[in-house]
């Protein structure tokens, strides 16, 4: 997996790269005898160029093109697919609580609320860490170290997601279950709002353990990619900051972030993308409960962990469908993730213009 | 030199074409996931033994359901058995093949495998959520001697449809008035407590990890994560412990003449020994194969499943159709699968 930036390195490099063509291709047309280089010989050749231009334009407007298709073909499948559903419970269906196949009534809040909630958790654990991780590399890691940390954290974006399932069941689950998730309980008891966000038995799996499996698993994302970025910013700004006397913190905060800000939020949208998705870990997990509970210890589900729960195993059209809309729902808010972070970035890049 | 190369890429290139040519004469079905590991040991000794190989995908019993009745496979399979007016509606016939035990496996310190027992009217009360610690009276009554703690009980059931959840929720609709109108019978159901976890695996390892928990596993996790399974009342009021003889019971006493295209769920069934949560699962096959030839092949492979497979289902904890229902199978393919001319395929 490549989540790597561009870096202004490698452009320079692409240059050398190019001239060294040119010069080449200069000195091949010398050793040619002039005078055998008629014009209508010039003219075909050219002809021969463009032909060959325009063969490349459409091969690639045609795989541009195949993009389209595929998305509308997706959409239309999707809409196709969870017709009955919506004929059944039109826009009931985004508020009911209910999800039972003996009678063939369903709702999706449970897996729309389930989703949100573990992919918001998820970012709030995931984003101060993962900077973190990328300012210490970029700024205060001695360079022996860099490289295996850099390392390690690109390794951690390569493991398939059914192992984090395992591992989170094995190991994590119980882990949380003895010794994190009663500290939780008993810490947070007295304390009014949050004693009811942490009540209940410690199962130690829930929506609790499912954000801080997907906050393991979208950190990479995060850290890679601001580490990148951190390492765009020009010296010269750094330096200048450091030179009228900044602390580290200081250039962190008001030089290093507000440059490389687009970046940033990237990076964080990538990694939620990821997490609102995020299947196999996750059902594992979560507790596959299609409940809304006030606590964070107590089981949930998420809209993809209900599909591969259930599709295999699912009899009737209704209940198919049931399953084809709920990834329709998962469709429409990751666009609507998408469309808010371009429209994030288009604001933050105006400002940054403007200023 | 040369000639050696040509002469061996030329033995691979047959062995290829014949391996491509047996490939194409494997019988095809698609089904249940509960049965998989056993139909694939089958086949694979199946085709040690005749050479004619079976390609079975385990896929879900809705999904072997679609493809049979679009006869895209030879055979489907599905743990949950059609009703004989839908086997009448798609020209189907439906047979069980193989059966195993479903056990409730708990967690609790201090208590041994067989140590408690329970019956269907308290288990289907723990999991509607209206029993909910262990020294409840209804618990006590069943088990006067046990120590019993005060702490609450974690309900795990499957996260996933399955043909597992399918048996267990009918015998708690059979046994309890509540569960039928509340919750009923499915693959999947709306659970009133606990929390789902992905398959039998996955409840086996909630269970071990949760203290105070109660699941519910087919027999084979049961005994290979060494779970503590509890002892259950039966249709006759006799208290058995899940094994082999109790399962076989059960089936051996349903009664299966009485039930037209096999649908018997093998749950509650009498018998003083039989045990309560049996399941079997089930093969459909259309009464008129489009591939007379190919249903032929199926048909020879599951009357050597019957003849020879009883000792590998039992290597792999499932239990095999006892004689006399085998015989009423055989009479059923005699009377009901033809080919296009009216001759019985067997």
């Amino acid at each position: 997996m490549s989540i790597r930036v561009q870096m202004p390195a490698d452009s320079s490099e692409a240059t050398r790269a190019d001239g060294d063509a040119v010069v080449m291709k200069a000195v091949s047309m010398a050793s040619m005898p002039r005078t055998r280089l008629a014009a209508r010989d010039r003219r075909q050749v050219l002809r021969r160029l463009q032909l060959s231009d325009r063969g490349f334009h459409v091969i690639t407007q045609l795989a541009a093109a195949a993009v389209l298709v595929i998305l509308g073909g997706v959409i239309l499948s999707l809409v196709l697919g969870s017709l009955p559903a919506i004929r059944e419970f039109g826009f009931s269906f985004l508020t009911s609580q209910s999800w039972n196949p003996v009678t063939d009534k369903f709702g999706a809040l449970p897996a729309i609320y389930g989703t949100v909630i573990t992919s918001v958790l998820a970012m709030i654990i995931a984003i101060p860490v993962g900077i973190g991780i990328a300012i210490f590399l970029t700024e205060l890691c001695p360079p022996s170290l860099r490289r295996p940390i850099g390392i390690a954290i690109e390794l951690l974006a390569g493991i398939p997601s059914i192992i984090y399932g395992i591992w989170g069941l094995f190991i994590l689950a119980p882990f949380l279950q003895q010794f994190v998730e009663p500290a939780l309980i008993a810490m947070f008891g007295p304390i009014p709002v949050l004693s009811r966000l942490f009540a209940g038995p410690p199962y130690g799996i829930g929506i609790f353990t499912a954000s801080f499996i997907l906050a393991i698993m979208v950190l990479p994302f995060i850290t890679a990619i601001s580490r990148d970025v951190f390492e765009t910013v020009p010296p010269v700004l750094k330096e200048a900051a450091f030179g009228i006397g900044c602390t580290t913190w200081e250039v962190v905060r008001k030089v290093v972030i507000p440059y490389t800000r687009l970046g940033v939020i990237g990076g964080i949208m990538l990694g939620l993308g990821r997490a609102l998705g995020e299947t196999m870990a996750v059902t594992f997990v979560i507790g596959n409960a299609h409940k809304i509970s006030g606590s964070l210890l107590a089981p949930g589900t998420t809209i993809s962990a209900t599909i591969a729960n259930e599709f295999t195993e699912a009899v009737g059209d209704v209940y198919t469908s049931a399953l084809i809309e709920l990834g329709l729902i998962l469709f429409v808010i990751t666009f609507i993730v998408l469309a808010v972070s371009r429209l994030m970035l288009m604001r933050v890049q105006r400002r940054a213009g403007a200023s | 030199m040369n000639k050696t190369i040509l002469r061996a890429a030329l033995v691979v290139a047959a062995a290829a074409s014949a391996s491509v040519a047996v490939r194409a004469a494997d019988t095809s079905g698609a089904g249940a996931t509960f049965p998989y590991p056993i139909y694939a040991k089958w086949a694979d000794a199946y085709k040690k033994e005749t050479g004619n190989g079976l390609n079975y995908q385990s896929i879900g019993s809705g999904g072997g359901i679609k493809q049979i009745k679009a006869r895209t496979v030879v055979f489907g399979a599905t743990d949950a058995p059609l009703k004989p007016e839908e086997l009448q509606k798609d020209e189907l016939v439906q047979w069980p093949m193989v059966m195993g035990g479903i056990v409730p496996v708990i967690n609790l310190d201090g208590v041994s495998p067989g140590d408690l027992a329970l019956d269907g009217a308290t288990l289907a009360k723990i999991f509607m959520g209206t029993v909910k610690t262990w020294d409840d009276a209804a618990i006590k009554a069943l088990n006067p001697n046990a120590k019993l703690p005060s702490s609450a009980i974690a309900v795990v059931h499957r996260s996933d449809g399955s043909g597992t959840t399918f048996n267990f929720t009918n015998y708690l609709a059979k046994v309890s008035p509540d569960w039928k109108s509340n919750v009923g019978e499915n693959t999947a159901v709306e659970w009133p407590v606990g929390i789902g976890a992905k398959g039998n695996e996955g409840v086996a390892n909630n269970v071990a990890n949760t203290k105070g928990s109660i699941g519910y596993v087919e027999y084979a996790y049961a005994k290979q994560n060494k779970l503590t399974y509890t002892k259950m009342k039966n249709h006759d009021g006799k208290v058995v412990s899940p094994t082999s003889p109790a399962f076989q019971a059960a089936a051996a006493n349903a009664d299966w003449t009485n039930a037209p295209g096999f649908y018997q769920i093998l749950t509650d069934q009498p018998g003083a020994e039989s045990w309560p949560i049996t399941a079997a699962t089930f093969i459909l096959m259309p009464k008129q194969p489009k591939d007379p030839a190919a249903a032929k092949e199926a048909l020879k492979f599951f009357d050597w499943a019957f003849t020879k497979g009883g000792k590998m289902a039992e290597e792999l904890d499932y239990i095999s159709m006892p004689e006399n229902v085998v015989s009423l199978i055989k009479k059923e393919w005699a009377d009901d699968i033809h080919d296009a001319t009216g001759k019985p395929l067997m």
